[in-house]
């Protein structure tokens, strides 16, 4: 179904159409369907290599850096299809945030790392931008922890305190969804836990996807899953259903640690 | 058993020796150089020497300051010149033409000129410029050198801008920055250290270049701050002045060699100092 538009759905953030990735010659996903649901958390889990952080990395075009990457079929985000060539990717990654593995402030100070993001869309007085810095770094449950030291390098703050800045950084532009790629597998428990429960406070105004290796986070954390193999979707149902009562074998097999 | 272990040993004494004795070697013929040159230099160094201009064949006394000025203006400009374009190549071939063909051409000059004798590159300035413009100039000199110092700017900056993480690139990109803006305000921010060394090591390069000199800003034995004139700098003045046969500008010409040689090794020392404070951190 070339460039057909599905009818906008308000409960549903993503509409994932037929969807095949390609690292040159090697198929990485291999006909992906599923919706992501608005304002929840949808997580994605499976062993290593079965195209969970591919799949991620399509909903922000994250793979357009890398010439030979290539996606077909369709994401419909808005009543438009995100992997059109015509579609405004740097629009795109405003509109759809995306935190990663390892912490990556960028090497300036705290407030500039909040608000590099905000002024590439926006144009607003001195005093709005720090409204909107203190307005972020709260989302992000960090600014009691940094409001007295705003001007410090961002590499300065602890591995936790980065990600939570990342989280900040990326809610700051208010996206519509944030992708979160194994957030918390560089972190200690006790940051773990801290970007968990702000993953709860978020979901009742953002989109969350979440890649993780961790099948009790995504049991935590997140209202429906995904189960990835090889490329493929093999189940896709409300969190509570693929844990307690998994459809397909494969399922089963990986949620009880017998293979991954 | 015991005599495989023995003729081990033997070989491993053998091998120390030689090693070290070519070691010695390069240290003597570098320790030889830099005594002759602080003690010859030394004695040549005075207030004069910054003060006074370079004297008349013959007589007494003089100084080095209208090639030291000379030198300085030279050396600015064609940093002036060099800084930004050496930067913005580089970025082009570590941000944008990672794959393209257009940027492994480039990097194959760079590379060509990188080796390229410094004469050659004095002799086009001399038939491009200082031909086409009439005369030798300060400008002819800085754009020699600048030629020098790019492409050791440009391999620099490439250098360092691939250490980025692509984590960090990544990031930059997620929230919907154009490529230029991720370039300039992160990852070369990111490496902003390493950038600033490859420039100082660029300027530390051409600081001792004499032959593309000879050809274009040639020398002048006055005082002058005009760029479109032919202008003193220190590499030429030592030249001329130590092949000369009059003592007074031998003795003058050593002590040119220990200034261009102490700012070479300020600057080597201070990037040092730089970057091992950076790693550190």
């Amino acid at each position: 179904m070339p460039d057909q538009v599905m009818p906008p759905d308000e409960n549903i953030a993503l509409q994932v159409r037929n969807l095949d990735f390609f690292y040159g010659d090697f198929k990485g996903l291999n006909n992906v369907n599923l919706d992501v649901a608005n304002k929840k958390v949808t997580a994605f889990i499976g062993p290593s290599g079965c195209g969970k952080s591919t799949l991620l990395r399509t909903f922000n075009r994250m793979y357009d850096l890398y010439p030979g990457q290539r996606a077909e079929g369709q994401i419909i985000f808005h009543g438009k299809n995100l992997l059109d060539k015509s579609q405004d990717v740097n629009l795109v990654r405003a509109k759809i945030g995306m935190v990663f593995q390892k912490p990556t402030p960028f090497p300036m100070t705290i407030y500039e790392n909040i608000a590099f993001g905000v002024r590439l869309y926006e144009r607003m007085s001195k005093s709005a931008m720090d409204d909107r810095v203190e307005w972020a770094l709260n989302k992000a449950a960090l600014w009691g922890e940094v409001k007295d030291k705003l001007q410090q390098n961002g590499l300065s703050l602890s591995g936790g305190q980065q990600q939570r800045l990342c989280i900040a950084r990326a809610v700051a532009v208010k996206p519509d969804i944030v992708l979160l790629d194994e957030p918390t597998s560089a972190l200690d428990p006790i940051s773990t836990a801290k970007i968990e429960e702000l993953i709860n406070e978020l979901k009742s105004e953002y989109t969350i996807a979440i890649v993780t290796h961790n099948m009790q986070q995504a049991a935590r954390v997140s209202d429906f899953t995904a189960f990835m193999y090889l490329g493929e979707l093999i189940e896709f149902n409300e969190t509570g259903t693929i844990f307690m009562q998994p459809v397909k074998k494969q399922t089963e097999d990986y949620i009880t640690g017998r293979f991954g | 058993m015991m005599s495989l272990y023995t003729r081990r040993i033997w070989i491993n004494r053998i091998g120390i020796t030689l090693s070290m004795l070519a070691m010695s070697l390069g240290l003597i013929a570098l320790l030889w150089i830099l005594w002759t040159l602080f003690s010859r230099g030394f004695a040549a160094l005075s207030w004069d020497l910054f003060t006074q201009d370079t004297p008349s064949p013959g007589t007494e006394g003089g100084g080095l300051r209208n090639a030291i000025v000379g030198s300085g203006l030279i050396l600015f400009f064609s940093m002036l010149i060099s800084t930004p374009i050496g930067i913005l190549a580089g970025i082009y071939l570590a941000e944008y033409g990672r794959v393209s063909r257009f940027a492994s051409f480039t990097r194959f000059m760079t590379d060509i000129m990188l080796s390229a004798p410094s004469i050659v590159i004095g002799l086009f300035v001399y038939a491009l410029f200082v031909v086409t413009t009439g005369g030798f100039s300060g400008w002819a000199g800085s754009l020699a050198l600048a030629l020098i110092a790019i492409p050791v700017v440009v391999r620099t900056t490439e250098n360092m801008l691939k250490l980025v993480p692509t984590s960090l690139r990544e990031a930059a990109f997620a929230v919907g920055a154009p490529r230029w803006q991720v370039s300039l305000k992160v990852t070369l921010r990111a490496v902003k250290s390493g950038v600033v060394t490859g420039v100082l090591l660029a300027m530390a390069r051409i600081t001792g270049e004499t032959a593309p000199l000879l050809f274009t800003a040639l020398n002048n034995q006055f005082f002058s701050t005009n760029m479109s004139e032919p202008m003193g700098n220190l590499p030429v003045v030592i030249f001329q002045f130590a092949l000369s046969p009059y003592d007074n500008w031998v003795n003058l010409a050593w002590g040119g060699a220990l200034l261009i040689a102490l700012l070479v090794l300020a600057v080597n020392i201070g990037v040092r100092i730089v970057f091992r404070n950076k790693v550190k951190r």
